[in-house]
C-alpha cells in the first residue's frame, strides 16, 4: 500500500474564494452566515438564514465549459484550480491518465431542475429545453464538469452521501491511490444553496452541543484536495501539506434520519484501525456536529468512550454554517491547517453546552497547540457515517 | 419587421446566448470556425431563434445548409416573409 499526501487545496466557501480568506475568517471567528429577506416569502419555511457565496466571477470558466455547470460545478472548478495551482503540476500530470476525480454533490442543481419543471409544467412543452440543462442535473454533474475542463482522463466518480459525500471522496481518492489505481486525485465535494435544504433539516427538527440551539443553518461552497502518493511528492520536490492515513465509511441501519452513537463509535474505530493507531493517539477530533439535538449527543457519547479524557473537540459549523457535500472537504482543509499552523480553531456561538455534550473537551477559545494527529468526521442523513485520519507529514 | 430589425434581434439574441463580441458578428463569420460555435450551440441556437421570433424551425430541412452568420440572417427573413404570406 502507498502513502498518500495532500499537496494541494482550494476552497470557495461563504466566506469568499480562495483558501487565504477561508482560514483567515475562520482564525478571526467571523460568522458566514446572512440572512436572506427573500426566503420569509417561503411559506412553511421557518429559517431566513443561510451562507452563501459571493464575490467570484464565473466568466473564469470559459463559456464552452461553463454552459453545461450550475453554481455548484462552477465552484468546484474554481476549488480544482486553486488546489492545482499550489500543487505546481503540469499539464501532462494532469490530462496524461494518471490523475483521477472523485467529487460528489447531495444531488444535481435543484435550482436547474426547478426551472425545468417549472418550464415543462407551465408550457407542456420541452421545446425551450436548452441541451445543457441535463448536465447540470445528473448526478455526475460537477466530477464530470471539472474532467471536462481540466481535461481529466483518469477515473472520474462522484461519491454522494449528503453530509458525508466529500469525506467519503476524500477516503476513495486516498485509497485508489494507495493501491495504485491513480497518482493523483481532484477530491471533495460542492454544493449550492437551495432552501430544499433548509426546510430538509427544518423538519427533522433539528435542534446541538449548544443548549441553546436553533437548528442547522444550511450554506453553499466547494472544498477539494488533491491529494498524491508520496512517492510522486516526493519524486517531484512537492510541498507536502499533510497525510491521509486512515479511512472509514459505515451503513447505519437503525434510522435513516438519526445517527447512532455505536455506529459513530464503530467508524471512528474502523478508521483508526485502517490508520493503524490507537484512540490515545488522537490530538484533536473534529467533529461534525451538525446541530442536530440527536447527531450532536451520539457523537459526543461516541468521543467519549472512544478517545482519551481532555482530547479537545470543535466543529467548523458554526463558522461556516452546514456546506452540506462541501462540509467534509472544506472543514478537512480547513483541519490541514491548524495542523500546520499549530493551531485550535474553537466552534463559533458555542457558549451554552448542552449537558448531554459536556462530556467531551469541546474548544471555547482560539488556542496555540501542536497536533500530529486528528480524526475528522462527517455523518449523513441516510444513515452514512464517515471518517477520516490526518497527520502531520513527516518523512518517515 | 423590417430586415435591419430582425438581423439586429438575431445578432443581440445570439449575442446574449454565446457570449459574442460585436465585432465579430460579421455576416460572413462561419459559425463553427469563426465563431467557435459547436453542435451542442447549434441546438440553443435554434431555440435561442424559435423564442425570440416565435416560430417554430427545428424540423425545417434547410437549417442543415446553414454555415455562417449570414446564412442565418436569411434563413429567418424568409421564414418570417412565408408566415407573413400564410
Amino acid at each position: 500500500m502507498r502513502r498518500v499526501v495532500i499537496t494541494g487545496m482550494g476552497a470557495v466557501s461563504p466566506y469568499g474564494k480562495g483558501l487565504h480568506i477561508f482560514f483567515e475568517s475562520l482564525i478571526e471567528g467571523k460568522s458566514a452566515i446572512t440572512s436572506l429577506s427573500n426566503l420569509a416569502d417561503i411559506k412553511g419555511l421557518r429559517s431566513w438564514v443561510a451562507g452563501l457565496v459571493n464575490g467570484i466571477d464565473p466568466k473564469e470558466i470559459p463559456r464552452k465549459y461553463r454552459r453545461s455547470m450550475s453554481s455548484m460545478s462552477i465552484y468546484a472548478a474554481m476549488a480544482c484550480r486553486e488546489a492545482l495551482d499550489q500543487a505546481r503540476l503540469n499539464e501532462e500530470q494532469c490530462t496524461g491518465g494518471q490523475m483521477g476525480v472523485a467529487i460528489g454533490s447531495t444531488i444535481g442543481s435543484t435550482l436547474t431542475t426547478q426551472e425545468f419543471f417549472n418550464n415543462l409544467l407551465s408550457t407542456g412543452s420541452l421545446e425551450q429545453m436548452k441541451s445543457t440543462v441535463f448536465f447540470k442535473i445528473m448526478n455526475h454533474s460537477c466530477a464530470a464538469n471539472v474532467s471536462q475542463l481540466l481535461g481529466i482522463t483518469g477515473r472520474t466518480l462522484s461519491p454522494s452521501a449528503a453530509c458525508s459525500t466529500s469525506c467519503q471522496a476524500i477516503g476513495y481518492g486516498y485509497e485508489m491511490i494507495a493501491f495504485g489505481k491513480q497518482d493523483f486525485m481532484l477530491c471533495g465535494g460542492t454544493d449550492e444553496y437551495h432552501p430544499l435544504f433548509t426546510g430538509t433539516f427544518d423538519i427533522l427538527n433539528a435542534a446541538s452541543v449548544n443548549r441553546d440551539r436553533d437548528g442547522v443553518v444550511c450554506s453553499e461552497g466547494s472544498g477539494i484536495l488533491l491529494l498524491e502518493s508520496l512517492d510522486s511528492a516526493e519524486k517531484r520536490g512537492a510541498n507536502i501539506l499533510g497525510e491521509i492515513i486512515g479511512f472509514a465509511t459505515v451503513s447505519d441501519p437503525t434510522n435513516i434520519a438519526n445517527p447512532d452513537m455505536a455506529s459513530i463509535k464503530r467508524c471512528m474505530q474502523l478508521a483508526l484501525n485502517d490508520a493503524d493507531i490507537k484512540p490515545e493517539e488522537i490530538d484533536y477530533v473534529n467533529a461534525h456536529a451538525t446541530s442536530t439535538k440527536q447527531g450532536d449527543i451520539a457523537e459526543s457519547e461516541a468521543i467519549s468512550e472512544l478517545f482519551r479524557d481532555g482530547t479537545p473537540v470543535s466543529s467548523f459549523k458554526g463558522h461556516l454554517g452546514h456546506t452540506m457535500a462541501a462540509s467534509g472537504a472544506l472543514e478537512s482543509i480547513a483541519l490541514v491547517e491548524m495542523i500546520n499552523r499549530g493551531c485550535l480553531i474553537p466552534t463559533l456561538n458555542l457558549e451554552n453546552i448542552d449537558d448531554a455534550c459536556s462530556n467531551i473537551c469541546h474548544i471555547c477559545e482560539l488556542q496555540a497547540t501542536n497536533i500530529r494527529t486528528a480524526i475528522k468526521n462527517n455523518f449523513a442523513l441516510g444513515g452514512i457515517n464517515s471518517s477520516l485520519v490526518i497527520r502531520r507529514y513527516k518523512d518517515d | 419587421m423590417t430586415d435591419q430589425q430582425i438581423i439586429d434581434l438575431i445578432n443581440t439574441s445570439l449575442g446574449e446566448e454565446f457570449e459574442l463580441e460585436k465585432e465579430d458578428m460579421k455576416p460572413e463569420a462561419l459559425l463553427f470556425d469563426d465563431l467557435e460555435l459547436d453542435s451542442l450551440d447549434i441546438v440553443d441556437l435554434v431555440v435561442v431563434l424559435e423564442k425570440a421570433f416565435q416560430f417554430k424551425i427545428r424540423e425545417e430541412d434547410s437549417i442543415q445548409e446553414i454555415r455562417t452568420l449570414g446564412d442565418i440572417h436569411r434563413f429567418v427573413i424568409n421564414k418570417k416573409k412565408q408566415l407573413n404570406k400564410q
